[in-house]
């Protein structure tokens, strides 16, 4: 993978948010919450990297403020060679064609007064308005398909979708411009263990087939180690460690990995709760 | 005599497309002090069955069969009833801290509501003595600096430290049951391992039964004696946790069982549930 010339490289990104302190009054001076601390990282292409870590340690931050969804106060992000910080509202637009986000929630991320159609010939429409009408709505039927949704559903809307169909409405919006990277901020937090499985799937088969690069965040580090090749652990906005996924799930570096690995249940019964006593008499110690 | 018994429930609503069963048949038991685990996706009737419990389903709900809490009937009480079994009997946490509380009212008004107009004694708790019991009960759900924290409003809290505070909440009246309907789900797994603890500590200390919610097989493995499957409105199988785990006799379990992500497993692909059972059943 070093090989190949990174497709994105972030450089250095802080994030700084200013709160009020509680209790406080009008003229005092806000609190600064760095949450995202100056990270590093490069992504080649056609590559995934995992991002985990507790809520609040910066992950989400970390991807909107790379797409400049969010401000930032510091930092560079190279897409392709091009300083995404230095580019104007324009620049940007044509950049966000090539890099596309799926969310958390995925009902309350679809406008629940458009039908699925219309929801996935957004993106076509604001990238390229000269797009026949017949040709959107080819492009959105095909998409439909590759995603697993029946065509026959294009006039539905999100209500009567399950979760689990929800979400690929949102896969196929974004694949819909033809990006180069799509950020997943937590796709299957939302869904049943079940349908969990399907969608990583279906993002590992549309990776492979489209030679996506996926920034894939999450806090649950068993689906994260299946999609990633390597992985990227978030502690309070730095980085506590990065690796290839293998090593990282196997072979831990940093305390708090391991504090995240072992705080992932086992569907075990007997090995869960020897794992369990063995953690209370551990805490019991300390 | 079981702490609560449910006999071939049946919830079923009429919908413009015909009549919806959502459960039907189901039966079970929980004793005192006991951890029951319903497991099942979402639309198997595991939360359904636990609103039925509590009394809290929509009007166009239609019951049958019993549902017996401490040989008392709950199916057909009154409005009145119900709010006293709600009170002091049976409680409830909900799946998102954030939406079931209230986020106009300070922690402190809305749990010292509970003990105001229903202490455990009867009485109408003064709001000094109810805010007092209120503090101690954060800390025992190990909020920290609990006594100026409780008069914050929800959503200075974080998503555990909010669960923390419904936890509480339910625990005020002292409930000889407590459901919990997927108190995890909206969190990360190290403050998902954290509340576990704290649901199991708590429950030896005020000696409740618990039927847990879920569809996290990870959890249950770690703190449930007894597990039920549940799929599309009926109970799949039902036993101590060890034996399902160990040897599940239906192959909906079993699907489920090998589709949770393990840590330990290295293949590349996640193994989906398979379905094909629905034929099997559906023939035999």
């Amino acid at each position: 993978m070093s090989t190949k010339e990174p497709i994105l490289s972030v450089r250095d990104m802080r994030v700084e948010f200013k709160i009020k302190k509680q209790n406080a009054l009008p003229w005092h001076q806000p609190e600064i919450l760095r949450a995202v601390k100056g990270v590093s990282f490069d992504l080649a292409e056609g590559e995934t990297l995992g991002i985990v870590g507790e809520s609040g340690c910066g992950k989400s931050t970390l991807a909107r403020a790379i797409i400049r969804m969010i401000p930032s106060q510091g930092g560079e992000v190279f897409w392709q060679g091009r300083d995404l910080m230095k580019m104007n509202e324009k620049g940007l637009l044509g950049i966000r064609k090539e890099i596309q986000m799926i969310f958390q929630d995925p009902l309350a991320s679809l406008n629940p007064r458009l039908t699925a159609g219309q929801i996935i010939a957004e993106p076509l429409k604001t990238h390229h308005p000269s797009t026949s009408k017949d040709e959107v709505k080819k492009q959105v039927r095909e998409l439909m398909e590759k995603v697993g949704l029946s065509a026959r559903m294009i006039n539905r809307y999100p209500h009567e979708f399950s979760g689990g169909q929800c979400q690929r409405i949102g896969i196929a919006r974004a694949l819909i411009t033809n990006p180069k990277l799509i950020i997943c901020d937590e796709p299957v937090s939302a869904l049943d263990v079940s349908v969990q499985a399907q969608v990583v799937n279906l993002l590992m088969d549309l990776q492979k087939e489209l030679g996506l690069s996926l920034l894939f965040i999450a806090h649950d580090l068993s689906v994260v180690k299946h999609i990633s090749n390597r992985i990227m652990v978030l502690e309070f906005g730095d980085i506590a460690e990065i690796g290839e996924a293998h090593d990282v799930i196997h072979n831990p570096q940093s305390p708090y990995t391991k504090e995240l690995i072992n705080a992932v249940p086992i569907p075990d019964p007997i090995a869960e709760r020897k794992r369990i006593a063995e953690r209370r008499a551990l805490e019991a110690k300390a | 005599m079981a702490l609560l018994d449910i006999q071939n429930l049946r919830i079923t609503y009429d919908t413009p497309d015909g009549v919806v069963e959502a459960v039907r048949n189901v039966n079970l038991q929980i004793d005192k002090g006991e951890t029951l685990a319903i497991v099942g996706e979402s639309g198997s009737g595991k939360s359904q069955t636990a609103f039925a419990t509590m009394g809290l389903l929509p009007h166009n709900a239609q019951v049958s069969g019993s549902i017996k809490y401490q040989g008392q009937e709950i199916i057909g009480l009154s409005h009145e009833e119900m709010n006293k079994l709600r009170s002091n009997e049976i409680a409830m946490i909900f799946q998102d801290p954030m939406t079931s509380l209230n986020p106009y009212l300070r922690i402190s008004d809305q749990m010292a509501e509970t003990l105001i107009y229903n202490s455990p004694n009867g009485k109408r708790m003064k709001k000094k003595d109810a805010i007092a019991e209120c503090v101690r009960m954060l800390e025992a759900v190990k909020i920290p600096n609990a006594k100026n924290r409780i008069h914050l409003y929800p959503h200075e809290f974080s998503g555990g430290m909010r669960q923390r505070v419904m936890i509480a909440m339910s625990l005020l009246c002292r409930p000889k049951l407590l459901i919990a309907d997927e108190p995890t789900t909206a969190l990360d797994v190290t403050v998902q391992a954290r509340i576990m603890d704290l649901l199991v500590e708590l429950q030896e200390e005020f000696h409740m039964a618990i039927v847990l919610i879920t569809h996290n097989l990870g959890i249950v493995a770690g703190s449930c004696e007894r597990t039920m499957v549940m799929y599309k409105g009926e109970v799949m199988e039902q036993g101590s946790t060890v034996d399902i785990f160990g040897k599940p006799s239906h192959p909906y379990t079993q699907g489920l069982l090998s589709a949770v992500p393990r840590l330990n497993q290295d293949e590349e692909r996640l193994v989906t549930l398979d379905r094909s059972f629905e034929t099997q059943m559906a023939e035999g």
